[in-house]
């Protein structure tokens, strides 16, 4: 079977689901359709399964923080290896309280990629089995990937500012020259370039 | 030792040994000076070898090696020594300290204490005990007890799973190391090492390597759970960094960790020691007949000489052993445990029980056929001596002469030149 | 049952009192860079290894919407710094796809030429690791050697010798030094040699190949599912290489083949398709495709300029775009959003270390300690990839 573009899938899936499959926009380099967040492991499903779509492969699954809409949006890549064709999806979800559904259950690649998004935005997954923080510590407060993300000062008291290393040096030099004006009393200074010029 | 302290007794000092009051003060001084003569050669080798392999691992992996301390950095294990001596003692808070402690001087003992049986050359030995191969068996087995003890007693999960696995597999090495090492004793019929050896002869083929086919097999039987028993790669196990960090002595710093090592280096020689003696004819030397020696000793005249061409000829062979075990850690991979035990239980164990009994059966159908003969060692221009030597090419040359053709169309594949002493 | 067990008991399960649980991690010879394997163990037999991953997070995602588009790039050599270049150009791909600027034919070659030197490098990285973690440490030594002969190379082309930035938005940041070609043939022709004789120091070693095959098998939809890429999909028996299905920059100008692994330990040592030996071996045959690809790149290079023409500020119009280049370590993606400004909206970075690392925690139940060491090295994780 041969490989679908963007238009045709969406067509396809529009069909099958309605209302469910928003519009497929065009202006974009990567053209993407959302899905609505209820019905996205059933499209996930058919995604799978259906012979002619045959997306085997989940091969990216993150999320883009927009404040100003109050939006989360997870970004979904799906390829299929049978056909080589491609589909970008997104999921709005409301920003104070995002969930969705955990695609886990249709491709495993799922659980890592879910648990980072939870990491890092905040997003919970319903039905992910082990939703841990990933790759920030277990007891680390706020997600980072978010705009509004203020930076904590530290972790478990680790500093995370440090002092310009050059004040070091700069500390050395104002010493030496103290001493030095201490042990021999300051020659009044001349200014040899403006002679020279003059 | 005694007879020889008798002799000197006897021969120099003028006096009758059982009846001179200082004989005991003699003995007591000898037996202190041989004591710390073997002990102080153990730590020197061990030193040198850590050298010596750092340098060959070096040489193999195209780099330089130690070459700062000394010329061409030969005492670089005096530098490392005098670190780890001045290194804090660490003993982690956790750990059983009496145990901890205690470990390292088990594992030295059990290495040290084979010398007093391990020949160097002919009658240089510190004694000549008639059990002597069962002496190193079973005083070898210590060292495994100090592995076991440190890493149970580091309380440390990694240093723990390296000392089970020194035990399992120590203890699994042991029996076919145990069962083939009967082999060269049926064929001399003596545990003695001396005569272990003096039933040899001084040319290849008339080591005990080339004399029979379970001689030949046995050999390589006892090569392999000698470098088992050693923890030596393919079977280094218990210290695998790759897997156990450091294996049974992670935990260990400065001079308990040198003991460790110090053994490990120093049992280099205690097993191709072993090996020398059993299969390569140990100190014999080519173009010296055991009528010969006879003859030399019912006249108390070995020349001098002797004792020191037997002495090179016994460490030539030895040191040649370990440049092979070397040479074998620096190129294989490691196998797994469970592979590690079913070659030796279901390869090894049955292949030398299969040997001994093999053994046997010839050395007592050829007593039967030749009587007092068969002890004897056959002139080459017979057909016993035609039929070892055939044995002997088919053994020994042949395989040698592939594998030097072998190396030398490697080297020249890659496009470097051959230089005998430097490239392969 | 004492206090302790029923604590045990109580927070792992029963039977949990059985089983011993090792930190192997951060810091251990094997684990490629500081990552944390949970081990439940019942003596050498593995019950689960649980990956703990993030202790080289760096956020070089956030990092990437806090800088400039151009500003990113010397970020994006950390994201893989063992084959950087990749990374490199994931992204120079990815914000070209946003700016709608295509590179010069001679920016192409020459990031081909960069990326495939690379992979060369990143490859005997992997491979030489591997032999060290069965415990051959020889092998390893033999494969920085001629890293080292890589590294030599991509100085000259680009100053760097780990951390290259050499791939820009638009093209490359340096054309091909004098003398260049000549010298990068010269390596070619003894790499080809080289390879001959890795084979036969270690790919062929009895113990080396009975100590892999048959070793934590990933069957073809197994992997696909859960996202493995690259060498690591190869392995498995999936015939796909985005350079051959989906031909980007110069590579649709050149012959090459895909290795796919076919159980090259062969049936009598338990050899099987997608086992440890065949990720390595696979590994070992795309190098040689990679000088073959180099050779050629280097008989076609066009001449011409290196660089497109790009303006001095990067302001991509509004948009997202995802770059897809095949990595040594698989299939890289760069999603790059851009809302017009001078910085991105978000950049985000799929690496294929991160895949692999998810399947370890199912495919360990039943190995051994050693095999898990095996399993991690076949798969060719490198930590900041990971955790990036």
């Amino acid at each position: 079977m041969p490989a679908l573009s963007p238009e045709q899938i969406h067509q396809k899936l529009t069909q099958q689901f309605g209302e469910a499959i928003g519009p497929l926009c065009a202006p974009q380099k990567d053209p993407f359709c959302t899905f609505a967040p209820s019905r996205l492991l059933e499209i996930c499903r058919t995604l799978k399964t259906d012979p002619e779509l045959a997306f085997d492969f989940l091969q990216d699954l993150t999320a883009t923080d927009h404040p100003k809409e109050n939006q989360i949006r997870i970004v979904y890549h799906f390829y299929s290896y049978t056909h080589r064709h491609m589909l970008v999806a997104k999921c709005e979800l409301d920003r104070a309280s995002p969930e969705v559904d955990s695609v886990e259950v249709v491709w495993k690649a799922a659980n890592w990629l879910e648990r980072e998004v939870f990491d890092l935005f905040g997003v919970s997954f319903t039905g992910h089995g082990d939703l841990r923080r990933i790759l920030l510590p277990d007891d680390w407060v706020g997600h980072p990937l978010r705009k509004d993300y203020q930076e904590a000062g530290g972790y478990q008291g680790i500093s995370n500012v440090r002092d310009n290393t050059l004040n070091l040096y700069l500390d050395a030099d104002r010493l030496m020259a103290e001493e030095k004006s201490k042990q021999a009393p300051p020659v009044p200074e001349k200014a040899p370039e403006a002679k020279a010029e003059s | 030792m005694r007879e020889f302290l008798d002799e000197i007794i006897r021969d120099r000092l003028g006096q009758d040994p059982a009846s001179w009051a200082l004989t005991q003060g003699v003995y007591l001084v000898a037996m202190m000076a041989a004591g710390i003569a073997l002990t102080t050669f153990g730590a020197l080798f061990a030193g040198l070898t850590s050298w010596w392999e750092r340098r060959i691992a070096a040489r193999m992996q195209s780099r330089v090696g130690p070459n700062r301390v000394g010329p061409q950095g030969i005492l670089q294990f005096l530098a490392d020594a005098l670190k780890l001596l001045v290194k804090e003692d660490l003993i982690s808070s956790a750990s059983d300290r009496w145990l901890f402690r205690a470990a390292p001087y088990f594992v030295v003992a059990g290495f040290a204490l084979t010398f007093v049986v391990l020949p160097f050359g002919y009658h240089l030995s510190a004694t000549r005990m008639n059990v002597g191969l069962f002496y190193v068996l079973s005083v070898t087995a210590l060292v495994v007890v100090g592995i076991l003890i440190s890493g149970w007693a580091s309380n440390s999960k990694w240093a723990l799973f390296g000392g089970i696995r020194a035990a399992a597999q120590v203890v699994s090495y042991e029996i076919p190391a145990g069962l083939v090492i009967l082999v060269p004793v049926l064929m001399a019929g003596s545990l003695n090492l001396h005569d272990i050896i003096r039933a040899q002869g001084g040319w290849p083929w008339d080591w005990y390597l080339f004399q029979t086919p379970m001689g030949y097999a046995g050999f390589f039987i006892l090569f392999v759970a000698l470098l088992a028993e050693g923890n030596r790669t393919p079977f280094d196990l218990p210290e695998a960094e790759s897997e156990l960090v450091s294996g049974y002595n992670t935990e260990y710093s400065g001079m308990r960790f040198a003991y460790f090592f110090l053994t490990e280096f120093g049992n280099l020689w205690v097993m191709s020691a072993v090996m020398t003696t059993c299969f390569l004819g140990g100190w014999q030397v080519p173009g010296v007949s055991a009528e010969n020696l006879a003859r030399w000793e019912a006249l108390h005249q070995v020349p001098g000489w002797f004792y020191l061409v037997s002495a090179a000829v016994f460490c030539a062979k030895t040191l040649l052993l370990a440049n092979v075990v070397i040479w074998i850690r620096w190129t294989f991979p490691r196998v797994r445990v469970d592979q590690m035990m079913s070659l030796c239980w279901k390869y090894l164990v049955p292949a030398a029980m299969a040997l001994v009994v093999l053994a046997a059966v010839t050395e007592l159908m050829s007593f039967e056929l030749f009587g007092e003969a068969a002890r004897v060692q056959a002139p080459l221009f017979s057909l016993r001596g035609l039929i070892h030597f055939a044995f002997f090419a088919a053994g020994g040359l042949v395989p040698a002469v592939l594998f030097f053709r072998k190396t030398f169309r490697n080297i020249s594949f890659v496009g470097d030149r051959v230089r005998p002493l430097s490239n392969w | 049952m004492a206090l302790e067990q029923i604590v045990i008991t109580r927070k792992f399960g029963p039977g949990a009192e059985e089983e011993m649980i090792l930190n192997m991690g951060p810091q251990h010879p094997s684990t490629h860079g500081v990552i944390n394997f949970i081990v439940h163990a019942d003596g050498e037999v593995m019950k689960k290894a649980v990956p703990e991953v993030g202790y080289l997070h760096r956020s070089i995602e956030k990092i990437g919407e806090l800088v400039t588009f151009s500003g990113f790039m010397p970020y994006t050599d950390r994201v893989d710094y063992v084959a950087a270049m990749f990374a490199n150009e994931g992204y120079a791909v990815a914000v070209e796809k946003l700016l709608g600027v295509a590179p010069p034919a001679r920016a192409q070659y020459l990031r081909a030429i960069s990326c495939e030197l690379n992979r060369i490098a990143s490859h005997l990285v992997a491979v030489g690791t591997m032999a060290m973690d069965i415990g051959a440490v020889t092998p390893f030594p033999y494969a920085l050697r001629e890293r080292e002969y890589v590294n030599d190379l991509i100085e000259a082309l680009c100053g760097a010798r780990l951390t290259y930035n050499y791939h820009r938005i638009g093209g490359v940041a340096f054309d091909l030094p004098p003398d260049w070609a000549p010298n990068c043939h010269r390596f070619l022709d003894h790499f080809d040699r080289i390879l001959d004789e890795w084979d036969r120091l270690i790919s062929l070693n009895e113990i080396f190949v009975r100590r892999l095959a048959g070793l934590a098998v990933i069957p073809g939809p197994m992997a696909i599912d859960y996202g493995l890429v690259g060498p690591n999909l190869r392995a498995s028996g999936v015939d796909y290489d985005l350079r051959k299905v989906h031909p980007y920059g110069a590579y649709p100008d050149f012959e090459f083949k895909v290795p796919v692994g076919k159980g090259f330990a062969g049936k009598n040592r338990g050899g099987q398709v997608g086992d440890c030996y065949d990720r390595f071996y696979c590994r070992v045959l795309e190098m040689r495709e990679s000088v073959s690809i180099v050779r050629q790149a280097l008989h076609k290079i066009p001449e011409g300029e290196w660089m497109a023409k790009v303006p001095r500020k990067v302001k991509p119009p509004g948009g997202e775009a995802q770059s897809r280049v095949e990595s040594a370590r698989g299939e890289m993606a760069y999603y790059v959003v851009s809302d017009g400004g001078e910085k991105a909206a978000r950049v985000r970075v799929r690496t294929g270390s991160f895949m692999a690392m998810g399947i370890i925690e199912d495919l360990s139940p039943g190995l051994m300690i050693a095999d898990l060491v095996a399993l991690i090295a076949s798969l060719d994780v490198v930590a900041p990839e990971i955790d990036r």
